[in-house]
């Protein structure tokens, strides 16, 4: 697809830089029945934002945005974790299993909510998810009663830091995930269902479309996702840091969403635009470290690259910069029309 | 009579495909009303846009005041004296009346804004339209109707000497309209020249001196009020369709069917009516534009709330909550609003005409890509889509192909009601033709269509019976017999159903 | 949807607008009445101080964030800027003259936001992106200078920080909430008196009017990204000379709290209405909490973030309620 052909791009450069400055980076190894590599790490690592931003590909499509996702990671992690941390033994896999449930359906409730804020109440996405961004840092806090929860559980330790199959889990989990959401949205209708309310609202109502409960869906998906990445990355330490744990995550799944070509106007979306975008998003933090510029510089080229992908997406920017000589079109939107949206 | 303030010579203004203005004249008196007239795409609101600047002239020449002008946008326009008050009114609501009047060249003391000075002054000049209300309220506290006069009062203040009032009275009621009506005489008194733009043809005759009427981009001509007749006023605004479309049939026989709909004293953003249509029928809606046609629609379609009456669909009795409702009872709706109301642009033709068929089925049952691929080469072939590429974005089609595709969006449902609301506005002739056509045999299969269309022509060669509005109210319902001629239907438009 | 209708005015000739203002202060005082109550040596004047003193950079950097918002924008970069700016203070402060480096610290906040200023209203980006860019920018070069605080030991620096006013027996304020209430001070004679501060309550409340009515848009808008940049600057100043150091995790997640003080202040944030009176009394509802909180003990600080998710919830479900009754009677 053309449209994925510069983020693709983008990244084959990244792991390029890679090649020159690390040795052996493309290579995989199998130690112990595991693979090694510096890309298997890549994937492993960048795992739990991949799965955030695939659920913020679905929220951005619907002409939404959800920034609680971090700290719904926050929540989910630290109730996965208590739940544990209380069970007589904590190798119990009935016992995991269940923890695992309760977290992920306190973040499906979460996300729930914040659906129903944006599709019922009114509210704009943004500031309907600022609400939870803000409280739920206390609220995953309140369950972890402000400590590090530390746990020492084979099966959890599974989901962030095992491997089945010589894969990372974390791998298995994020193509189990990204197989459903294709699924569903490619495969069933739901994607186009989705495109089509964030593409135009009002014509999808006259079409027919349930918006509300859709939106609501949408949310609850997103959160779902957070809650997953949550799991893994309380897992991968074996602890909940309800302070630290996702943050700022939502910045950069926007970010990975942004470079994969989904429009923050809504609409079209691609999932494989999003995993390139994360994948980009996690190899410059690991190009960052191996090429040995300071690990602190990342922020400025975060900065760099959502600027130019912005700039690059902005009408307004393509006209006046590669203003050609063409007669300009006849506005489409007579003057008088937009203001009747605001009240 | 006295020399013209303004005077526009041979306009003509172009868009892709279409010419929207044509060698138009037009010239503007000062201290008198003047109307402007003319269905959608008439060309009045480029006439408009062309005065005030928004778009630029191919040719001709704009004089005002005997200058010769050229305005780079409404802002240039306002200076030079021309303001423009438009229905949803451009001003800041959370602001007070006072600084909507003054915003942007306030009062100053010392360098700060004297809010005293500013009240005081509003007041003034409120008080000279007879408007005494509260100035240090934001304006949103009042109503729409006092909101128009302040944005009036803000172009007085500025020096307007002409003042165009586009659309200015359709969400008002009775006795704003008569506050309204009093300014503009007293801003008359005072020499201003005004460009009035309504669809209620009482209005234009209570307060215009004289009028313009434009159709298809061209000038009609220019007459004084009190000596042009409604019906012949109707009668220049519609024209007569020519021997353009091939003739359809004879006028159908009328139906004696079982009945479909019944809808007794439903009313909202219409006066109450009742209205029934029977299997198989075409019902034509007559009416200028504004007339509460498409309100009619969007409450048979649940895209509205009806806040009076009764609706039975198939003998049950209903209420549409949601378009979603209306269609489980077999009712479409294809909205002549097809920007916002139709299209989803970023969607390919393919995508755009299943869109209305998943979403009775719903998420999980998708429509098998197959079936999809028959559906959409089916409907393709039938309305003859141009291009014939389904993965095309619909952005990319023409009006006229758009049109189809949504037309067979609600084609795939199998209605048993199917409502069109200016299925042919601004398509070329054939298209227009086939979709003629097409609504002709869909009757014949025993679907019910509500046909609205501003073209008499069109409405009589098609519908079994007709019903007439006028200034949002269901005048006369007329059995489409041999004595229906458009003459007729102009008749009862202009004179309101009373004979 | 279901409503209830809000009394078109208030008694006492109150408009429709201050209720939120109101509402917020009738909070802070129920807190006030309420700790005072229930814990001794609460209810006193140096409390109430002692919240200005402890937020002073806070209130700064809200006064910037209203504006923003008042034209119906974010600036997500704030905290990043007060963070960039105690760091560059502090690497520059053994060197340089303090003055230079204040006005330098000062041009560098106004610098930044005038450019994404520039950048939302020319190129047509949404704010919250490039202010995103913008956060991402000033983090990533406070980690270029240093990872590590850095300790600020200039005499001026630490003479303001040491200073003590004494207001009365008992009470005392510090040199910064003087320097913040005079912007509160400016900024509110700015909104309110000059034709900047009118234009921005007229962008913010219908963008395409204001065009139309020959307000002069794209300037306003810059303006007011450049005075919020100007502001985090100075929020920065007052933060050094509270720690007394520079650090890259300064101010970590402040956009949220300025955010939240103005929303909590009855700013919509749609933009078009709000008062910096409102956004005074959310910064001290916001510190009073911590104080209450600190009070109780047993009550961990992780409740502040919690109460404060809450308080918005309550005040945009307010602001919801109040814009929907206005604009059903406008239909």
């Amino acid at each position: 697809m053309k449209r994925l052909a510069w983020p693709a791009g983008i990244l084959a450069a990244l792991l390029l830089v890679n090649l020159i400055f690390t040795d052996h980076f493309f290579q995989i190894e199998i130690k112990e029945g595991h693979l090694y590599g510096s890309l298997i790490d890549i994937f492993r690592f960048g795992a739990p934002l991949i799965l955030v931003a695939l659920g913020m590909t679905l929220v951005i499509a619907t002409k939404g945005i959800d920034l609680s996702v971090g700290s719904v990671v926050a929540i989910s992690g630290a109730m996965a974790c208590l739940q544990i941390s209380t069970l007589p033994s904590q190798d119990s896999i009935g016992g995991v299993l269940g923890a695992i449930g309760v977290a992920l359906a306190l973040a499906v409730a979460l996300g729930v909510g914040n659906g129903f804020l944006v599709a019922i109440v009114g509210i704009q996405p943004i500031i309907a998810t600022l609400i939870l961004m803000v409280a739920g840092r206390g609220l995953a806090q309140l369950i972890t009663d402000g400590q590090i929860i530390t746990i020492n559980s084979d099966p959890y330790k599974l989901i962030g830091g095992g491997y089945w199959l010589t894969l990372p889990f974390g791998i298995i989990i994020v193509a189990v995930v990204l197989a459903l959401i294709a699924f569903v949205t490619r495969r069933l209708a739901l994607g186009l269902l989705i495109e089509s309310v964030g593409g135009n609202a009002e014509a999808s109502r006259l079409s027919g479309i349930r918006s509300h409960g859709l939106l609501i869906v949408v949310y609850a998906f997103c959160a779902l996702c957070a809650g997953i990445a949550g799991l893994m990355i309380s897992s991968n330490v074996s602890s909940a840091d309800g302070n630290n744990a996702g943050l700022w995550i939502e910045l950069d799944a926007i970010l990975a969403v942004v470079i994969g070509g989904t429009s923050l106007a809504g609409g079209r979306f691609s999932l494989g635009g999003t995993v390139l975008g994360a994948l980009i998003i996690q190899t410059l933090t690991t190009t960052i470290y191996s090429i040995g510029v300071p690990p602190e510089t990342t922020l400025l080229f975060k900065a760099l690259v959502v600027t130019i992908v912005c700039l690059l997406q902005s009408p307004a920017f393509r006209a006046k910069v590669f203003r050609s000589r063409r007669k300009p079109a006849p506005p489409t939107v007579p003057a008088g029309e937009k203001v009747t949206v605001r009240t | 009579m006295a020399e013209a303030i303004l005077r526009m010579t041979g306009i003509g203004k172009e868009f892709p495909g279409v010419r929207a203005l044509d060698g138009v004249d037009f010239r503007l008196l000062p201290g008198e009303v003047h109307a402007l007239m003319g269905e959608n795409g008439a060309g009045k609101s480029t006439l408009i846009k062309v005065l005030t600047g928004v778009y630029s002239i191919d040719s001709g020449e704009i004089e005002l005041a005997g200058n010769r002008v050229a305005f780079a946008g409404p802002l240039e326009a306002q200076k030079a004296g021309i303001s423009t008050v438009y229905q949803e009114v451009n001003l800041c609501r959370n602001l007070s009346v006072a600084e909507n009047v003054f915003i942007g060249r306030e009062p100053r003391k010392f360098g700060r804004i004297d809010w005293r000075e500013m009240r005081r002054r509003t007041s003034d000049l409120l008080r000279q339209l007879d408007l005494p209300i509260d100035v240090a309220k934001p304006l949103s506290h009042y109503s729409l109707a006092i909101q128009q006069m302040v944005a009036i009062a803000r172009a007085i203040d500025i020096d307007a000497r002409v003042l165009i009032l586009d659309e200015p009275t359709s969400s008002l009621d009775a006795g704003e309209v008569a506050q309204l009506f009093r300014v503009m005489r007293r801003l008359k008194e005072q020499g201003i020249a005004i460009l009035f733009v309504s669809h209620f043809l009482d209005q234009i005759y209570e307060i215009a001196d004289r009028m313009t009427i434009l159709r298809n981009g061209r000038l009609v001509g220019e007459y004084v009020t009190a000596e042009l007749p409604q019906v012949e006023l109707v009668g220049k605004m519609i024209g007569r369709e020519l021997a353009e479309l091939e003739r359809l049939d004879e006028r159908p026989p009328a139906r004696t069917s079982d009945t479909l709909v019944e809808a007794s004293e439903l009313g909202g953003r219409v006066a109450p009516f009742s209205l029934t249509i029977r299997e198989g029928e075409v019902v034509g809606l007559a009416g200028l534009l504004g007339s509460g046609r498409t309100e009619i629609a969007r409450l048979l379609f649940g895209a509205d709330h009806a806040a009076t009456g009764t609706l039975r669909i198939g003998g049950d009795q209903v209420t549409l909550r949601t378009p979603r409702a209306a269609m489980a009872r077999g009712v479409a709706f294809c909205s002549e609003n097809r920007r916002e109301e139709g299209l989803v642009p970023e969607l390919t033709v393919r995508e755009n005409l299943i869109l209305a068929l998943q979403a009775r089925r719903g998420w999980s049952r998708p429509v098998p890509r197959k079936k999809q691929d028959e559906l959409v080469a089916k409907y393709i072939k039938a309305l003859n889509i141009r291009p014939d590429n389904p993965e095309m974005l619909i952005r990319n089609l023409s009006g006229g192909n758009q049109q189809k595709v949504l037309l067979a969006r609600w084609l795939i449902l199998e209605p048993r009601l199917l409502i069109l609301d200016e299925p042919t506005r601004g398509i070329d002739v054939g298209a227009k033709a086939e979709i003629q056509k097409l609504v002709v045999e869909l009757s014949d299969g025993g679907m019910a269509v509500l046909f609205i269309s501003a073209e008499l022509d069109e409405v009589l060669r098609l519908s079994h019976k007709v019903a007439v509005l006028r200034d949002r109210r269901l005048v006369a319902e007329l059995p489409n017999d041999d004595t229906l001629t458009t003459d007729v239907l102009m008749e009862t438009i202009a004179s309101g159903g009373a004979k | 949807m279901k409503t209830l209708a809000l009394p078109r005015q208030l008694p006492g000739r109150l408009p429709r607008n201050y209720l939120p203002v109101l509402v917020t202060g009738a909070l802070f005082i129920a807190m006030f009445t309420a700790g005072g109550i229930r814990y001794e040596g609460f209810a006193t004047g140096q409390i109430i101080l002692n919240v200005f003193i402890d937020n002073a950079f806070l209130l700064v950097v809200a006064v910037g964030m209203t504006f923003v918002i008042l034209t119906g924008g974010i600036d997500l970069s704030v905290g990043s800027v007060v963070a960039l700016t105690t760091m560059i203070a502090a690497s520059l402060l053994p060197s340089t003259p303090s003055f230079l480096v204040i006005l330098l610290v000062l041009a560098i906040g106004g610098v930044l936001g005038a450019a994404m200023g520039a950048i939302i209203h020319y190129f047509e980006i949404q704010p919250f992106i490039v202010t995103l860019a913008g956060m991402f920018l000033a983090r990533g070069l406070c980690y270029t200078i240093g990872t590590d605080s850095i300790p600020i030991t200039d005499p001026t620096f630490t003479a303001i920080a040491q200073t003590r006013i004494d207001l009365a027996p008992e009470l005392w304020i510090s040199p910064t909430v003087l320097i913040a209430l005079a912007v509160v001070l400016v900024a509110t004679y700015t909104l309110h008196y000059t034709r900047l501060g009118r234009n921005v309550y007229a962008v913010g409340g219908n963008e395409q009017s204001a065009l139309l009515m020959g307000l002069p848009v794209a300037r306003t808008k810059i303006a007011v990204y450049t005075v919020s940049g100007l502001c985090s600057a100075l929020g920065g100043l007052l933060l050094s000379f509270y720690m007394l150091s520079g650090y890259g995790l300064h101010a970590v997640g402040m956009e949220l709290d300025a955010i939240a003080a103005v929303v909590i202040g009855g700013t919509l944030l749609t933009g078009g209405s709000g008062y910096l009176l409102g956004t005074v009394l959310g910064v001290l509802v916001l510190g009073l909490i911590q104080t209450v909180i600190s009070f109780e003990g047993t009550l961990s600080s992780w409740w502040t973030k919690i109460v404060i998710g809450l308080l918005l919830l309550v005040f945009i479900l307010l602001q919801r309620l109040i814009v929907t009754t206005g604009v059903s009677r406008e239909r």
